[in-house]
């Protein structure tokens, strides 16, 4: 059985992700919505048809990654906020992550950051690149975040640095 | 304590005060609370005491329905104060024992009253998306419809669901639950259905009359057509400490953050991770409130790998085979107990682990509200995968009583994405015997079937349609 039934937490292989060789071209969606759920808002509102759900709409979406250009939207309008962009075109220090967030509140661009994983875990520090919230993405930001890039893979949360003491995972 | 920065809601602080008398203190409110949510603002948990053992009692659903929130307002006792609006002055007591009643006439004086009727050719009991879609339905096909509804606010379920729902575009995919609650109002109004809100339905008597309350008034309403779609209400658990106040179901918990704009807690545990569970607490999260865990009893996940995922990467765990065994406090809980469970579901000794909480919330599962097709004496059967007991009906959602159809939630526990579609079914097959089919409403129907059957398919339908199976094969003799 896998684990994610368990706890929640996905595993790398639990999904597909766009190749080395592609991340080093630029920014590219992740999705990590693993389930045969009933739901396809994703493929219907990518401009370019990157994203397709064949047949039935409780099959799981297929990325083509070579399709996708890592605008963002359908990060902000997948509403079980599952889509993320990663980005390591940007020098061998560092890597851009996405991630759709609604808490408030929002951070500012230059915040640093605690960065967090799958698991709520604080991994590492990063900081705020960008904060998006146009009025399409209805009430949900993109945040665009710059994290070491050994870390692009795992990052999929932030709290501001300042609170320490994060709760444990028992 | 109020929310005040919320990232979906707006809960503008410049609302109208209120101020009234609780226990001799005076409180502050805002116009369009409840006395419970302004006690709760206030920091007031303990409403009332039991009625023999004098056990602490506070709110636990907050749509009228468990009793554990009656107070004495205003020398009437017995009032259900999650739904009573704060009034400016008004007298609000903790009530001791059943309360009596503020004038006890000498002599037995009866007044001659007369019921007032209302005549319709649709009437639909439940506002929430199955009974509006069914009412946008019956009105756009031509029929004169009426939308009674308990709750002063239309929508059901959907006035708290801040998150954007799943489905395709014909359901509203990611569409807040509010504003698809919102968009499904305007339709009715704009289709000039007669929406009685406040107005709780009491009964059903052959043919198609409802018995109804509204403003302490009872309603007689006269109908060709009923459909009825009621909505469920929450199970509840078993354990040590339930009733203490601080203990909530997860439709009172939405209610208060979400509908109130009230901090229910500061430190909570959730049990249960189905998707209202994983959801409320996210939704708790986002109002400022700390998820300290979900217990699961089962050994795996229930709620969509989505929604869990969302919340663990936010430092609430998830622990599947795990319960909760106590909640303790004097007044209100001041903490819990969980426990492990083995593969058999039994409680591993030694396993205990205390948690500092001040609320528990309860999240474990809907049962239909199915007491009026009970009373219409409608066939009926217990089906586990739909949630309790539910009322057998046909492909149109016509049940064994004719010209009475179900639609939603009441149906079979499901989504809100099957409820509308199962309510524009009853709306069109309504219409469809009250004047005569079309073309039109035939291809609808097809292609609304073909929907609810889209929903359904994927491991996470199967529950559904082994329930829809065993109800079909019930013979509604
Ligand atoms: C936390 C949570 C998250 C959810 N998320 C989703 C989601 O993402 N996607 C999705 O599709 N679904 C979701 N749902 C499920 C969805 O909200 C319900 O399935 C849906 O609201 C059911 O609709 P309904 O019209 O049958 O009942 P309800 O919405 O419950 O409405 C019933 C109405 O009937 C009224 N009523 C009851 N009895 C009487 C009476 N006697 N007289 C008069 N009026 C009465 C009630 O006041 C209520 O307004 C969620 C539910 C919860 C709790
Ligand atoms: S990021 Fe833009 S291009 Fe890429 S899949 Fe999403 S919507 Fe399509
Ligand atoms: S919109 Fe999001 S949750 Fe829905 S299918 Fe696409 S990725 Fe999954
Ligand atoms: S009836 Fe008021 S809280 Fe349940």
């Amino acid at each position: 059985m896998s684990q994610y039934l368990r706890d929640g937490v996905l595993d790398l292989d639990d999904f597909e992700l766009p190749s080395k060789q592609r991340r080093e071209k630029g920014r590219v969606i992740i999705i990590e919505c693993v389930q045969e759920i009933p739901c396809n808002p994703c493929s219907e509102i990518c401009p370019r048809n990157a994203i397709t759900i064949k047949g039935d709409i409780t099959n799981i979406p297929q990325v083509d990654f070579e399709k996708c250009n890592g605008c963002g939207i359908c990060i902000a309008n997948c509403p079980g906020l599952a889509i993320f962009s990663v980005n390591e075109s940007l020098g061998q220090e560092m890597a851009e992550v996405g991630i759709p967030y609604e808490f408030k509140p929002l951070p500012e661009t230059g915040d640093s950051v605690d960065l967090i994983d799958r698991a709520g875990q604080v991994v590492g520090t990063g900081t705020v690149k960008r904060v998006l919230q146009p009025k399409s993405y209805d009430r949900t930001a993109l945040i665009y975040l710059m994290v070491p890039r050994e870390l692009s893979l795992q990052i999929r949360f932030f709290r501001k640095s300042l609170k320490s003491g994060n709760k444990k995972k028992s | 304590m109020r929310i005040t920065n919320h990232p979906i809601l707006n809960f503008p602080e410049d609302r109208k005060r209120l101020t009234f008398v609780f226990n001799g203190k005076k409180i502050l409110a805002f116009e369009g609370d409840s006395i419970a949510s302004a006690l709760h603002a206030a920091g007031y948990r303990m409403l009332s005491q039991s009625l023999k053992l004098h056990k602490p009692r506070g709110f636990f659903c907050a749509i009228g329905k468990c009793s554990s929130c009656e107070m004495e307002v205003d020398g009437v006792p017995n009032v259900k104060t999650c739904l009573e609006p704060v009034q400016e002055g008004m007298v609000v007591k903790s009530q001791l024992g059943w309360g009596t009643f503020p004038v006890r006439p000498k002599k037995r004086v009866y007044h001659r009253v007369k019921i007032p009727v209302k005549q319709v050719e649709v009437a639909v009991v439940g506002a929430g998306p199955a009974g509006l879609s069914a009412a946008i339905e019956a009105a756009r096909h031509g029929a004169r419809a009426l939308l009674l509804d308990e709750n002063h606010r239309i929508g059901g379920q959907l006035i708290k669901q801040t998150h954007m729902f799943f489905g395709s575009k014909e359901h509203y995919a990611k569409v807040r639950g509010i504003d698809i609650g919102t968009k499904l109002a305007e339709q009715c109004r704009d289709l000039a259905v007669e929406i009685a809100a406040d107005c709780s339905v009491i009964g059903y008597f052959h043919p198609h009359e409802l018995a109804a309350i509204e403003a302490n008034r009872l309603l007689k309403v006269q109908a060709q057509k009923v459909i009825i779609a009621c909505g469920a209400s929450e199970n509840m658990l078993s354990f040590e400490g339930n009733d203490l106040p601080g203990v909530y179901g997860a439709g009172g918990i939405q209610t208060l953050m979400n509908v109130y704009g009230v901090m229910p807690a500061r430190r909570i545990l959730m049990v249960g991770a189905g998707n209202i569970g994983v959801i409320v607490s996210y939704q708790l999260l986002q109002a400022g409130v700390d998820v300290v865990a979900v217990v699961e009893a089962a050994p795996t996940i229930g709620a969509y790998q989505v929604h869990a995922s969302k919340l663990v990467r936010c430092g609430t765990p998830i622990l599947t085979s795990h319960s909760i065994k106590q909640a303790y406090g004097v007044e209100s809980v001041e903490g819990v107990t969980i426990v492990r469970l083995n593969e058999n579901w039994e409680e591993i000794p030694g396993s205990e682990q205390e948690l500092d909480v001040d609320a528990v919330c309860l999240a474990v599962g809907l049962n239909p509200a199915a007491e009026l097709f009970f009373q219409a004496g409608c066939k009926m059967s217990f089906i586990p995968e739909l949630g309790g007991n539910v009322v057998w009906h046909d492909e149109n959602m016509q049940t064994s009583v004719e010209g009475l159809y179900v639609a939603g939630d009441v149906a079979g526990i499901e989504e809100a994405s099957s409820a509308m579609l199962e309510g524009r079914l009853a709306g069109l097959s309504a219409v469809e015997s009250l004047k005569t089919t079309t073309t039109v409403i035939q291809q609808q129907k097809e292609q609304i079937r073909q929907g609810l059957h889209a929903l359904r398919t994927g491991p996470f339908g199967e529950k559904i349609r082994i329930g829809e199976k065993k109800m079909r094969e019930a013979n509604p003799a």
